[in-house]
């Protein structure tokens, strides 16, 4: 067995490993690193691909590099986003679970938070108002 | 040997189409504030123009559109393509964006006295970057861009769900980029299955070699499970109907007119053009019932919701379903010509559910303006007050359920006939449920909106330029049959690759 495919191997390991974690964790943060853990995984499978396919003389496969280096690149801005989403939602309703129920107790305290981010909205449990123009937009 | 595409005449109109949406939206960042309205507005006019002088140039010529980045040659080179599909499908887009822009400018305009609001600036931005997506998705030649065009639609449709920032939509955009970054890696990971096994990832090049080997049924799996999970087909659509329902109208009709056509695209790229010649008819069969499971499922929650947003978001996760039908009668067909129909079929349902769908969300946005609230059983009176909005509800549910002269009318003929001929008629039944199902929900919300209330009923002001815009989208859905009989042959220009499929 060689270094490629040992690679080869781990990456397929630790994409499985992140998979099932993305499905069976329930908190949102475990499967943002599940996520991560996945996209590791596909990385070095692609290094372990690009090994053994380069040219004699190339340390790898040029193109499958920057498959990988634009696959990192959006991972990590996905991980932002996901992340940033996450504690918004954690102001919004004080809870970082994707379950209806942790919705529940926060609807009372939804309209005061979320004013509190963007004073130029209007309040979502508030009846549109027929001099807002923009009520349309809260629906 | 694989055909090289060299760079066709007018080839720099595809180079065009997509640089003119993508410096709109460099500016509007750039520039912010209240310039994002203005700079997005005017962006799509000059993409139109763009659009146009593709499908002109390739009436022109007929044949593809090609242009080669930097005068590279495939493999390790990247190519724009636009073929008969693309061209539809841009047009399609360009019209639904178009309409959908001119709507919002009443939901997203910066408040007078704001140097820049959050919603309006993200729409705007975000409007152009949806675009930009679906552009590239359409017009990539091969695996890798198409990864690209993913990721891109991801980003900018996120957002779009939770442009109010409450709770519940929050979880709905989080859930949805869940399941889009999982989608994206699972494309990613068969993309490099792919290129380990071919050494190139170009479409045209993958359609004259692949093979039915194991790793190539393991990367198209993988692939295909990750654009299903974007696409929101059964089972993997749970994301779909909150993410669709809790965003503003517009933004709803972005994402379920637009948005999922693009994954949707890309698994038409994968199984019929790059790898038609060996995806094997049990496979088909297969996307196809997923399809068939959408249709019945989902419309019989649509008609169990008592929310109309919801409502039209589940009918949504219906409609796509429709979409994979079309991969068994293609693959199957057994002339070129029996899959030339089918295909047809197929695209004409996408843009037929782009316009119907899109007129459908901002009409119900409309509806909950007026009256406040989007409870299908509190609908009463809504009809009096509201003429143009019901019948433009009206009228794309007819485009749903396929009417004649409506674009679903003609694509749902297509499909029929084509499921008849190469003798699968078990999707002539799933279609004919899907249909009675969808004419269930569409007439319950008509025959509410329409009974008369005995108490007068409290009614916004809603403007009466956004009801035109949407009606004047509902009644395009509606007569799209008429026109789509003309423009089959642009459908099918430059689609040699599509001979792969044909058994």
């Amino acid at each position: 067995m060689n270094s490629a495919t040992w690679y080869g191997l781990v990456g397929a390991a630790l994409a499985g490993i992140g998979l099932y974690g993305l499905i069976v964790q329930h908190h949102v943060l475990r499967k943002i690193l599940s996520f991560n853990l996945l996209g590791a995984g596909v990385f070095l499978l692609a290094g372990a691909v690009a090994r053994r396919g380069a040219a004699a003389g190339l340390p790898g496969d040029p193109v499958l590099q920057g498959l990988v280096i634009t696959g990192i690149i959006v991972a990590f801005a996905a991980t932002v986003l996901a992340v940033t989403l996450l504690l918004r939602l954690g102001q919004a309703t004080g809870s970082a679970s994707l379950s209806p129920r942790a919705l529940d107790g926060a609807t009372s305290s939804d309209g005061e938070t979320k004013t509190s981010l963007d004073a130029n909205e209007a309040s979502p449990r508030a009846p549109p108002a027929a001099t807002d123009p923009r009520d349309g937009a809260t629906h | 040997m694989p055909i090289q595409d060299m760079t066709s005449p007018g080839g720099q109109w595809l180079v065009l189409a997509v640089i003119v949406p993508v410096a709109g939206l460099l500016l509007a960042v750039l520039l912010g504030g209240r310039h994002a309205q203005r700079i997005a507005l005017a962006t799509v006019p000059l993409g139109a123009i763009a659009t146009a002088g593709v499908v002109l140039q390739m009436i022109d010529s007929g044949a593809a559109v090609v242009y080669r980045l930097g005068g590279w040659a495939p493999p390790l080179g990247i190519v724009l393509r636009a073929d008969g599909l693309s061209a539809m499908m841009m047009c399609a887009t360009v019209v639904v964006l178009a309409a959908i822009a001119a709507f919002a400018r009443a939901d997203f305009a910066t408040p007078r006295g704001d140097r820049e609001t959050r919603a309006p600036f993200v729409f705007w931005t975000l409007l152009l970057g949806v675009w930009i997506a679906l552009l590239v998705a359409f017009l990539a030649g091969d695996l890798f861009t198409l990864y690209v065009a993913l990721e891109l639609a991801a980003f900018a449709a996120v957002p779009l769900v939770c442009l109010d920032g409450r709770g519940e939509t929050l979880q709905a955009a989080l859930r949805y980029l869940l399941y889009a970054l999982v989608g994206s890696v699972l494309y990613l990971l068969g993309a490099v299955l792919i290129y380990g096994g071919y050494g190139t990832l170009d479409i045209a090049t993958l359609a004259h070699a692949g093979r039915a080997d194991a790793g190539t049924v393991v990367a198209v799996a993988l692939m295909t499970a990750g654009l299903l999970a974007k696409t929101a087909l059964f089972p993997l659509h749970l994301w779909l109907p909150p993410a669709h329902a809790g965003a503003p109208a517009a933004a709803s009709a972005l994402l379920s007119g637009l948005v999922i056509k693009g994954s949707f695209f890309i698994v038409i790229r994968l199984w019929i053009d790059a790898f038609g010649a060996v995806v094997t008819p049990g496979a088909a069969q297969l996307l196809a019932t997923l399809g068939g499971a959408a249709i019945v499922c989902g419309s019989a929650v649509a008609l169990r919701q008592s929310r109309l947003k919801l409502m039209v978001a589940y009918s949504t996760v219906a409609q796509i379903g429709y979409l994979f039908l079309m991969f068994p009668l293609v693959l199957g067909a057994l002339s070129a010509g029996a899959a030339a129909a089918a295909l047809t079929g197929g695209i004409l349902q996408a843009v037929s559910h782009a316009t119907a769908k899109a007129a459908m969300f901002m009409a119900a946005g409309l509806m909950y303006a007026a009256l406040g609230h989007d409870r299908v059983a509190d609908l009463r009176g809504a009809a009096r007050a509201l003429p143009m909005t019901v019948t433009a509800f009206a009228l794309s549910g007819i485009a749903l359920i396929g009417l004649p002269p409506a674009g679903g009318f003609v694509a749902k003929w297509l499909l029929l006939s084509s499921a008849l001929e190469s003798g699968q008629w078990w999707w002539v039944v799933v279609i004919a449920i899907g249909g009675l199902l969808t004419a269930a929900y569409v007439f319950t919300v008509l025959a509410r909106a329409m009974e008369t209330p005995e108490t007068p009923v409290a009614i916004a002001p809603v403007s009466r330029a956004q009801e035109s815009i949407v009606l004047a989208l509902a009644v395009l859905s509606a007569v799209l049959g008429v026109a789509a009989l003309a423009p089959i042959d642009l459908l099918l220009t430059g689609r040699e690759l599509g001979a792969g499929g044909v058994r």
